[in-house]
């Protein structure tokens, strides 16, 4: 099999259309390793991509005004069991302009792999990003995964990343995101993962809220089993007047794993406000027993509180459990 | 024989005896209201014939349909019609509405259910059960749930807690909707006019059945301070 079928079936195996990739009107970068296999641009993108030495480097930028109707896929992974991809990435969008980006990362072999991600990220003045990246890992948690962006939001400006590692071994991932947001912006950073074995879940970061009413949230959600363990580290930071920020992390330890949460809020300006929660535990007892009382087993339960709380969840709980079928009644 | 028998039940805690041989009795299609004051153990034996964590019988039966159910886990007493509707329903972060509605068992009319507990489905269907409902909204949620599982025994723990009181009748036709269908209602509240709408009555005082029969006459009991145990003594606060 071919390096950009393996990719494709791999995206197919996630329930993601392939036809996307032959889609004329959405824009692409594929890439195995170091090596790139495919690239469509369109118009209103500029997407320049060249293999490195160790990798990808990609410079992507969308002008003034521009928003584009359909996602820029980014689809990148290393199919062997033994490998290393580096993306570089320098994405800027202009001012007003708009961007939804789908990344799609596949390691389903990996032993020893590494990937690694550096991104300078813009978002000029009343642009939008919605940058989405889902991660798709093998069962053997040889993949060390280390995302690292800085991110500058212009005023009114939007940045929303939603990362998810939640099928497979996470191996390791250290992610370590900077955003900063000017004036009115507002940015949401959310991440789930689910580490097994003895996965290492390192997540820090740091959102400082520059600009007068700059709003801000980081949101976690990890789930962690068996030896994993899981660090989180939530920064955020209001230094102007009627900035607005919050911290939201939870996580669900199970077995003998372990997790930390360090919300910090750091305030410099008298009319800022930052908040935070964290909560970490085994399942809700709660929440656990008011399944079990609608006939779901302990273990059909614990799936759905883990599913819901990292978006993952596994539909067929819904209907269909071990209960007998009840007389529907007419009311 | 009664659909749930409860027979020289005893539990108690390290500090003290929750329930000291208390007998109960629901029959199918039948309301049977537990009124009582804060801390005499209703909660308590709801706990125990659902079969929550932490909650076994120290003495005593608890049997459905004839059948001892004390060694049954809570999913399994779930499984063969008995239902517990929460004083206050847990929260679930990515779980809709729709779905919660949903457990368990296909085939559901997840409007139908919202309709019947005065909820309009196109404004709730898609809300997710997390924290941005209200405890009213929650409440009313929890009974919508209880009645796409359509339960043969269904234990309702103060059913009207947190709603407002222009809606209370819109409960008690839920409540009646279970009894319609056959249903047994081990029915916990403090409300009067609640009980009035069961068949019969019991008042749990310090763990023990001190009067039963008539909900009228066990509601004037209970507002009365007319308790054979305690002449009043511990029955006579915290009711509404």
């Amino acid at each position: 099999m071919s390096e950009i079928d393996g990719l494709l079936t791999a995206l197919g195996s996630q329930g993601v259309d392939r036809a996307i990739l032959a889609d004329v009107q959405t824009a692409h970068v594929m890439a195995s390793g170091q090596r790139l296999l495919s690239l469509r641009r369109v118009p209103g993108l500029t997407l320049a991509a060249e293999e490195s030495a160790d990798g990808i480097v990609a410079d992507i930028r969308v002008a003034r005004g521009t928003r584009l109707a359909h996602p820029l896929h980014l689809c990148f992974g290393v199919l062997p069991s033994v490998g290393r991809q580096h993306i570089r990435m320098h994405l800027v969008l202009e001012d007003d302009a708009a961007l939804d980006i789908v990344a799609h990362c596949f390691f389903p072999n990996a032993e020893r792999v590494e990937h690694l991600m550096d991104a300078v990220i813009e978002v000029g003045a009343g642009a939008r990003l919605a940058y989405t990246e889902g991660h798709y890992h093998g069962p053997y948690g040889g993949v060390t995964v280390v995302p690292r962006a800085t991110v500058k939001v212009g005023k009114r400006g939007l940045y929303r990343s939603d990362f998810s590692l939640t099928t497979g071994r996470v191996g390791k991932l250290d992610i370590d995101y900077e955003v900063e947001a000017d004036e009115e912006a507002v940015v949401e950073l959310t991440a789930r993962v689910f580490g097994h074995g003895n996965d290492a879940i390192r997540i820090r970061e740091r959102l400082v809220l520059a600009g007068r009413a700059a709003r801000g949230l980081i949101k976690t959600r990890v789930a962690v089993e068996h030896d994993a363990t899981a660090e989180i580290v939530g920064i955020t930071e209001g230094n102007a007047a009627q900035a607005r920020g919050h911290v939201d992390c939870m996580e669900i330890v199970k077995d003998r794993a372990m997790a930390s949460a360090q919300p910090l809020v750091k305030v410099t300006h008298p009319e800022a406000k930052v908040t935070h929660e964290a909560a970490i535990g085994s399942v809700d007892h709660h929440q656990l027993e008011t399944l079990m009382a609608h006939g779901l087993s302990p273990e059909e339960a614990v799936d759905l509180i883990v599913g819901g709380l990292l978006g993952t969840r596994d539909e067929s709980r819904i209907a269909g459990t071990g209960r007998a079928e009840a007389i529907v009644w007419k009311k | 024989m009664a659909l749930l028998e409860i027979d020289r039940l005893r539990f108690r805690v390290p500090e003290r005896v929750v329930l000291d041989g208390v007998d109960l009795t629901v029959e199918a299609g039948e309301i049977h209201a537990l009124v009582g004051t804060n801390g005499t153990g209703k909660s308590t034996l709801a706990y125990l014939v659902m079969g929550c964590e932490g909650y076994r019988p120290g003495a005593g039966e608890i049997r459905f349909d004839g059948r001892p159910i004390d060694a049954l886990p809570l999913h399994e007493r779930a499984r063969l019609g008995i239902t517990l509707a929460w004083q206050e329903p847990a929260r679930f972060e990515g779980l809709s509405v729709g779905d919660f509605l949903r457990l368990g068992k296909s085939g559901v009319d997840a409007q139908d259910c919202l309709h019947h507990v005065g909820l309009a489905p196109t404004d709730y269907l898609n809300r997710m059960v997390d924290k941005t409902l209200s405890g009213g909204e929650r409440k009313r949620i929890e009974l919508a749930s209880v009645l796409a599982l359509a339960p043969r025994l269904v234990i309702l723990d103060e059913p009207t807690a947190g709603i407002d009181l222009l809606s209370i009748g819109e409960i008690i036709g839920v409540i009646r909707t279970f009894k319609a269908h056959g249903a047994g209602v081990l029915l916990i509240t403090h409300r009067e006019e609640i009980t009035r709408i069961a068949d019969r009555a019991s008042q749990l005082c310090g763990g023990r059945i001190v009067c039963s029969g008539n909900p009228e006459i066990v509601a004037a009991n209970y507002r009365g301070r007319a308790c054979l145990r305690c002449n009043g003594e511990e029955c006579h606060d915290e009711r509404n």
